[in-house]
C-alpha cells in the first residue's frame, strides 16, 4: 500500500516509531475493529482508533444521544442530542479522520446477531453497559476466535482486560463465571460514574487494540488491570484460565451463543 | 494474622466509606467472619446461602485469585492483602 502525501503527514508520529513504522501504519489502516457501545467507553476508544487510522470501525449501539450522556461521552455533543449515537459517532470520527470507514449499526447486540456481526472484524472492544451483553460478546468472540478487549467502569473504579479464550488465555467466564442477578450490582445510571474515568479506561482499551493490531508489546491477557481514581492507584491481578470454564474449559457446556442482553436494562436509557 | 482488606466502591457503603480495612484471621473465611462482625451485611454480598463465594465476586489474596488456590480456606499471613473484586458492567450509558 502506498501512502498519500497527506497520510505520511497525518501518521508521521506513528511512522517514526520503529515499533510502528510504515508497515504498522498499513496494518492499522487495514484493521477492522468493532466497538460495542458508543457511549462512555466507546467514545474514547473509537476516537483514538480513528485518529490512529484504524481503517474500519464498526459502532453498535441502539440508543440516541441524551444530554445526560455528555458528561463523559465525548464523541457526542449538544448538537447531536436526540440523534442515534452511532450516527453522532460516525460524524465525529469521519470529521477527525476521513481515512476511516465507520460502520454505524443502530441495533441491540443479541445472541442471534452477534456471530454474524463479529465475523467481519479482527478485534472486538466491549464497552457495553450490562452483564447480559458482556456474556454474549464474550461467547461470540470465543467461538469466532477474536481477541476481545474488555473495559468496565462504575463510580470511581474501572477494570480492563484482554480476553482470548480460544488460546491458552482466559475468557470473561474464567474471570466471572456468572453474571450477578439483576438488582444486586448497581448500574452507572443508578450508582453514578466519574466522567473522566470513561476516558481513562477507554484509552487503555484503545492502546490494547492498537498493540494487538501492530503485534507489539505485552497485552493484558491473563491479567486484570484495576484503576481506582480516588486513590489514583493501578493494580494488576492475575487471571488464570479456568480449566473448568463452561465455555473455554476442557469440557464445555456452552456450545452456542445464547442469553439475553435485556434483563439487566431495567433502567431507562438516560 | 492481621491483613489489609480492600473494599471495592460498591461495597463501601457497608464499611463507612472505607476503602481499606484491617481484619484478623488465619484463612480467608476467618477474614470474612471478621468483616461480617464489624460490617454486618457484607457477607451476604460476597457468599451465597451455602457459604460459597458468589460467582460474580472474586477474592484475591495478593495477586492471586483464591478460586485457583484453596478457595475460602486459603491461608493468609501477616502483611497479606485481600482484595474483593466484583464484576462491573458499566460503560455505555
Amino acid at each position: 500500500m502506498a501512502f498519500r502525501e497527506d497520510q505520511i503527514q497525518r501518521y508521521s508520529r506513528h511512522i517514526i516509531l520503529k515499533e510502528v513504522g510504515g508497515k504498522g501504519q498499513e496494518k492499522l489502516l487495514s484493521a477492522r475493529v468493532l466497538v460495542i457501545g458508543a457511549g462512555g467507553l466507546g467514545s474514547p476508544v473509537a476516537m483514538y482508533l480513528a485518529a490512529a487510522g484504524v481503517g474500519t470501525i464498526g459502532l453498535i449501539d441502539m440508543d440516541v444521544v441524551d444530554v445526560s450522556n455528555l458528561q463523559r461521552q465525548i464523541m457526542h455533543s449538544q448538537a447531536t442530542v436526540g440523534i442515534p449515537k452511532v450516527l453522532s459517532g460516525q460524524k465525529t470520527l469521519t470529521r477527525m479522520n476521513p481515512d476511516v470507514r465507520v460502520i454505524p449499526i443502530q441495533d441491540r447486540l443479541t445472541a442471534e446477531n452477534a456471530m454474524e456481526l463479529f465475523s467481519d472484524y479482527d478485534v472486538i472492544v466491549d464497552g457495553s453497559d450490562n452483564f447480559g451483553t458482556r456474556y454474549i460478546v464474550n461467547d461470540a468472540a470465543f467461538f469466532l476466535k477474536k481477541t476481545l478487549v474488555s473495559g468496565s467502569i462504575l463510580r470511581f473504579e474501572g477494570q480492563v482486560t484482554v480476553l482470548e479464550g480460544h488460546t491458552s488465555a482466559p475468557c470473561y467466564r474464567c474471570l466471572y463465571p456468572e453474571a450477578p442477578p439483576p438488582g444486586l450490582v448497581p448500574s452507572c445510571s443508578e450508582a453514578g460514574v466519574l466522567g473522566v474515568l470513561a476516558g481513562t479506561i477507554g484509552t487503555l482499551q484503545a492502546a490494547e487494540v492498537v498493540k494487538k493490531v501492530l503485534g507489539v508489546g505485552e497485552l493484558l491477557t491473563g491479567r486484570l488491570l484495576l484503576y481506582d481514581a480516588l486513590s489514583m492507584t493501578f493494580r494488576k491481578l492475575k487471571v488464570p484460565k479456568d480449566p473448568h470454564c463452561a465455555l473455554c474449559g476442557s469440557s464445555p457446556t456452552i456450545t452456542t451463543v445464547s442469553g439475553s442482553s435485556e434483563w439487566v436494562c431495567q433502567v431507562p436509557a438516560s | 494474622m492481621s491483613v489489609v482488606v480492600r473494599i471495592p466502591t460498591p461495597l463501601r457503603k457497608l464499611t463507612g466509606n472505607q476503602g481499606e480495612v484491617r481484619e484478623e484471621g488465619k484463612t480467608v473465611r476467618e477474614i470474612l467472619d471478621g468483616l461480617e462482625s464489624h460490617y454486618p451485611g457484607i457477607r451476604e454480598r460476597l457468599t451465597d446461602e451455602s457459604g460459597e463465594l458468589r460467582r460474580f465476586i472474586n477474592i484475591y489474596l495478593n495477586e492471586e485469585d483464591i478460586r485457583f488456590a484453596e478457595g475460602l480456606d486459603t491461608t493468609v499471613k501477616a502483611g497479606d492483602e485481600v482484595s474483593i473484586i466484583p464484576a462491573i458492567a458499566g460503560g455505555s450509558r
